[in-house]
């Protein structure tokens, strides 16, 4: 396990600029995710530090050394690849014990065989050990590739989406399942992923990418409570930040400069009253929440409804902003 | 048709009905096509006045004097000789002494049909492996003028090889490579070899580099990752290749013509030799190119199950 920094690389593809100007730090033993939309450069960011790209400019450091003129097998890391992820021609065993086998590593059999199987119990799979890998569901795959992961102790975890394709279930127990293992284990990991819950679960710090640059990163609590921008807020929420007129609602404090306010379920407060400025428009039921989409002059906002609240569609309610969010027209995070 | 009966089909599957009329037309063809090689066959049992008979025989007598004459030389004696000869030894030696003629050594066949297996597989393989390392590099590195040179490969078979016979003749004087087993391994390669980094290259792009990829992080060089999981995938796409070098190499008739008589001669050249030792000899013939089909034929059935899914180019699969 060690700690890798990138120190302003960038890379472009022709025209794309995929990465430009990254610094971040993963300490040891960190568990970093990076999040942004599709395009942003994340799994170009992975691709660099693992060395399957060269940077244009910048250097990558994996515990303190430079790797720029390391091949990916002497930078020691490992990676969960988006897609394609298991060799097709082996079996389930093989391809758990394949990275263990390399030349370069040199473990005996029986040494090999403890550590594919204990790893194949970690991400439940050792009943199909024997099994052609091209003869899984999507999400065996991918817990077999976690799991070729898994099985080595590099520097770091690059992981590419490692869930995306499982159901809500199982994506919910290998994410407190690949937590623990990385606690456990102390490993420094960096996950990229769309899902905010993964995000805001799992990672000590996340790191937002939008176009190739990082607009913020901190703790899931600072980055949900005190995003940079109007960007950095979007991605983070459910139901989605309401963006509005500074004048729309009563209860702002607006410093001078702000364009848009930024109100989350808790930056509304609701009362029910027959004179409100709102109306509420219906209410969608999603089974372990609410939402309630309600309209106010011609602007709508979701909002998470209060299950012991009765209203229902046409009530007028009374809408209040209780220390919202404020942004300047270039997007900025205004205080 | 109603369409409760054609919902019940799933769709990509044909019904019955097309699957037997396909399956007549298919048999009908391959009947067609066989019809010369069961001839050759016959004609490699039949005795030789039999085997010019007209109308021609269906119906005759097997003999295995087709077989004797082609593995044989012989010579003609009177039948006071023969008569006057210990109790003959075999099969062949009775046949031929009832032709008044007695067997006078092996014939070249086997050596040429050994030179044919040599120069025809080694050229397979050389071809295929060049091809191989040629086409993954084409497939996966920024190659120079990449699209110039797979075009000036592909090149090389815009006109007949036999095109340049001449040069290639005074060439393979000049090196000393004329009736050399090398010699025409290497020329069989040449031409082959532009045929393999074509088909390869084909089947090595569609394999993802994300393989390649994945094993290079998991420890693996480059060279490793081609050998351990590029190959394996790429087996398929070897096995077509291959057939079709090898089916070249093992037929091709004009070049071995030109350029080997004695010690490197192939099968081909030979074959029709055999006419020339005593009157028209056309059960030898047959039975000479009946036994040169049976490589081709072991090769293909042993690669077949590669073969069906490679000769699609890989246009449907994944
Ligand atoms: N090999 C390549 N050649 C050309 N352009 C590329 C290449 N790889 C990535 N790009 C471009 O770089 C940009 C960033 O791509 P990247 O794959 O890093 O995005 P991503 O954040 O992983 O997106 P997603 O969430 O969809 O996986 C995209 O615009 C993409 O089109
Ligand atoms: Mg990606």
């Amino acid at each position: 396990m060690a700690e890798v920094v990138l120190h302003g690389i960038a890379k472009t593809f022709g025209d794309t600029v995929a990465v430009d100007d990254l610094s971040l730090t993963i300490r040891d033993g960190e568990f970093v995710v990076l999040l942004g939309p599709t395009g942003a450069g994340k799994t170009t960011t992975l691709r660099l530090i693992a060395g399957l790209e060269r940077p244009d400019c910048g250097r990558v450091t994996i515990a303190g050394r430079d790797v720029g003129r390391q091949s990916p097998a002497e930078r020691d890391v490992a990676f969960v690849f988006q897609q394609y992820s298991l060799y097709p021609h082996l079996s389930v065993y093989d391809n758990l014990a394949f990275p263990l086998r390399s030349p370069a590593r040199r473990l005996g059999v029986e040494e090999i065989d403890r550590r594919v199987r204990e790893v194949a119990r970690m991400v439940r799979i050792e009943h199909k050990l024997q099994n052609r890998s091209t003869r899984l569901s999507g999400g065996e795959m991918q817990r077999v590739a976690i799991g070729r992961a898994l099985v080595r102790r590099p520097a770091i975890y690059l992981m590419d989406e490692p869930l995306s394709s499982l159901d809500a279930k199982l994506r919910a127990e290998l994410r407190l399942e690949l937590k623990r293992i990385q606690k456990e284990l102390g490993s420094t990991l960096l996950y990229v992923t769309h899902d905010q819950i993964e995000a805001m679960t799992m990672a000590d710090r996340i790191g937002i990418l939008s176009e190739g640059r990082l607009v913020q990163i901190g703790t899931p609590r600072e980055i949900y409570a005190d995003p940079a921008n109007l960007h950095v807020a979007a991605r983070l929420g459910q139901p989605h930040i309401n963006l509005l007129p500074i004048d729309l609602l009563p209860g702002a404090a607006v410093p001078s400069g702000a364009l848009t306010i930024g109100a989350r379920t808790e930056h509304l407060e609701i009362a029910t009253s027959a004179q409100g400025n709102a109306e509420v428009d219906w209410i969608e039921h999603l089974g372990d929440q609410n939402h309630l989409h309600i309209r106010v002059r011609g602007h709508k906002l979701v909002t998470l409804a209060d299950p012991y609240l009765s209203i229902k569609p046409g009530d007028r309610i009374n809408l209040t902003l209780r220390q919202p969010l404020y942004f300047g027209p270039d997007g900025e995070r205004l205080r | 048709m109603s369409s409760v009966n054609t919902a019940a089909h799933s769709v990509v599957e044909p019904t019955p009905t097309a699957k037997r009329i396909a399956g007549t037309i298919v048999i009908l063809y391959a009947l067609v096509t066989m019809i010369p090689l069961a001839w050759i066959f016959l004609t490699s049992i039949k005795s030789p006045p039999d085997s010019i008979s007209y109308p021609p025989k269906v119906v005759f007598t097997p003999t295995l004097e087709g077989f004797c004459n082609l593995f044989t030389t012989r010579t003609r004696q009177t039948p006071d000789y023969i008569q006057a000869l210990p109790p003959p030894t075999g099969t062949c030696d009775e046949i031929t002494r009832g032709r008044n003629m007695v067997i006078a050594g092996p014939s070249n066949y086997w050596p040429r049909f050994g030179n044919s297996l040599l120069i025809a597989f080694g050229s397979t393989f050389l071809a295929v492996s060049l091809g191989t390392l040629a086409a993954y590099g084409f497939s996966r590195f920024r190659v120079p003028l990449a699209d110039d040179l797979l075009f000036f490969i592909l090149s090389t078979r815009m006109m007949p090889p036999i095109a340049v016979a001449i040069p290639i003749y005074l060439m393979y004087r000049q090196f000393g490579l004329s009736d050399t087993a090398l010699g025409m391994i290497l020329l069989y390669t040449a031409v082959n070899v532009s045929l393999a980094v074509w088909l390869l290259k084909g089947f090595i792009d569609e394999i993802p580099r994300e393989y390649e990829e994945a094993a290079m992080i998991d420890g693996y060089t480059r060279l490793q990752a081609f050998w351990k999981v590029v190959l394996p995938q790429a087996t398929t796409g070897i096995a077509a290749t291959a057939i079709f070098c090898l089916i070249f190499a093992w037929n091709e008739y004009a070049f071995a013509v030109l350029l080997t008589s004695g010690s490197a001669q192939t099968a081909p050249p030979f074959i029709p030799t055999i006419i020339g030792e005593g009157g028209q000899d056309w059960p030898a013939v047959a039975a000479g190119t009946t036994i040169f089909l049976v490589p081709i034929l072991v090769f293909t059935i042993i690669l077949r199950k590669q073969l069906l899914r490679g000769i699609t180019f890989g246009a449907v699969r994944k």
